[in-house]
């Protein structure tokens, strides 16, 4: 019998399997960020016509509506990324349970060093 | 009978060639997504840092210009990135055109080069309008 562990249990959602969610995440954020990257290079060209227009496409980001589509553009990058390594680690990596148990404490205390640089450089 | 034969037989061995070609196309894209996933991995890293520093000092062109200027560093890292961008998108929307929505062989492959060459152009020319 295989014994199911509670982050286990914790990460499956129905039927679905946690990494079928993770798949599903990386590839519509992937799918995203490949439609978005043209219009980033299109909108930092602008400086090829001068500060002032890249000054006057970036008063327009101050736009509240763009505002939450940029934070959305950097959750995507974030969640690519994040299940991008994912991938890498399930190909390359023969990985034991302590060594994943290892990586999971690595990631926590990168996360919480991240924060406590975010809140010291306000 | 016997030339019938061996036209179906040369055909089979086209065929299996062709299969063969396209197993080595896409082992090879296999391991240039995962080569480009590896720089893009610390790229990304990079990019969200400058992010929230960036916005967190207020975000405007004089700001973006001065930062790419400091240092050809920055030129060179926003290069090295856009050229791993530009590898690594177009592999995985042919996967996902294949996959998806059944859009593959020669076309999907040229579609793919075509999308692969677009953005490496667009990406530098930002990087020469933002650092020259």
């Amino acid at each position: 019998m295989i014994r199911q562990g509670a982050l286990q249990r914790f990460r499956s959602h129905g039927d679905r399997p946690a990494g079928w969610w993770a798949f599903i995440v990386h590839r519509i954020s992937g799918v995203a960020l490949a439609l978005f990257l043209p219009v980033h290079f299109w909108a930092l060209g602008r400086a090829l016509e001068g500060e002032a227009a890249l000054d006057g496409f970036l008063r327009w980001t101050e736009n509240p509506g763009v505002k939450v589509a940029e934070w959305g553009l950097v959750v995507l990058l974030a969640a690519h990324l994040t299940g991008g390594l994912r991938v890498l680690a399930l190909e390359f990596l023969p990985w034991r349970d302590w060594q994943k148990s290892l990586a999971a404490v690595a990631a926590g205390i990168s996360l919480l060093v991240a924060v406590f640089f975010l809140l010291a450089v306000r | 009978m016997s030339a019938a034969r061996g036209s179906a037989g040369a055909a089979a061995a086209q065929a299996a060639d062709f299969d063969r070609a396209r197993v080595r196309t896409d082992a090879a894209l296999w391991l240039l997504q995962r080569a480009s996933a590896f720089v893009l991995a610390a790229c990304v890293v990079v990019h969200l840092a400058t992010i929230f520093y960036a916005i967190r000092s207020g975000l405007t062109a004089a700001a973006i210009l001065a930062r790419i200027h400091s240092s050809i560093a920055w030129p060179a890292f926003y290069a090295v990135f856009v050229v791993a961008a530009a590898v690594h998108a177009p592999i995985g929307l042919r996967a996902i055109a294949a996959e998806w929505t059944g859009f593959r062989g020669r076309v999907a492959d040229l579609a793919a080069v075509a999308v692969g060459v677009a953005l490496l152009a667009l990406g530098l020319r930002a990087i020469w309008g933002l650092a020259a």
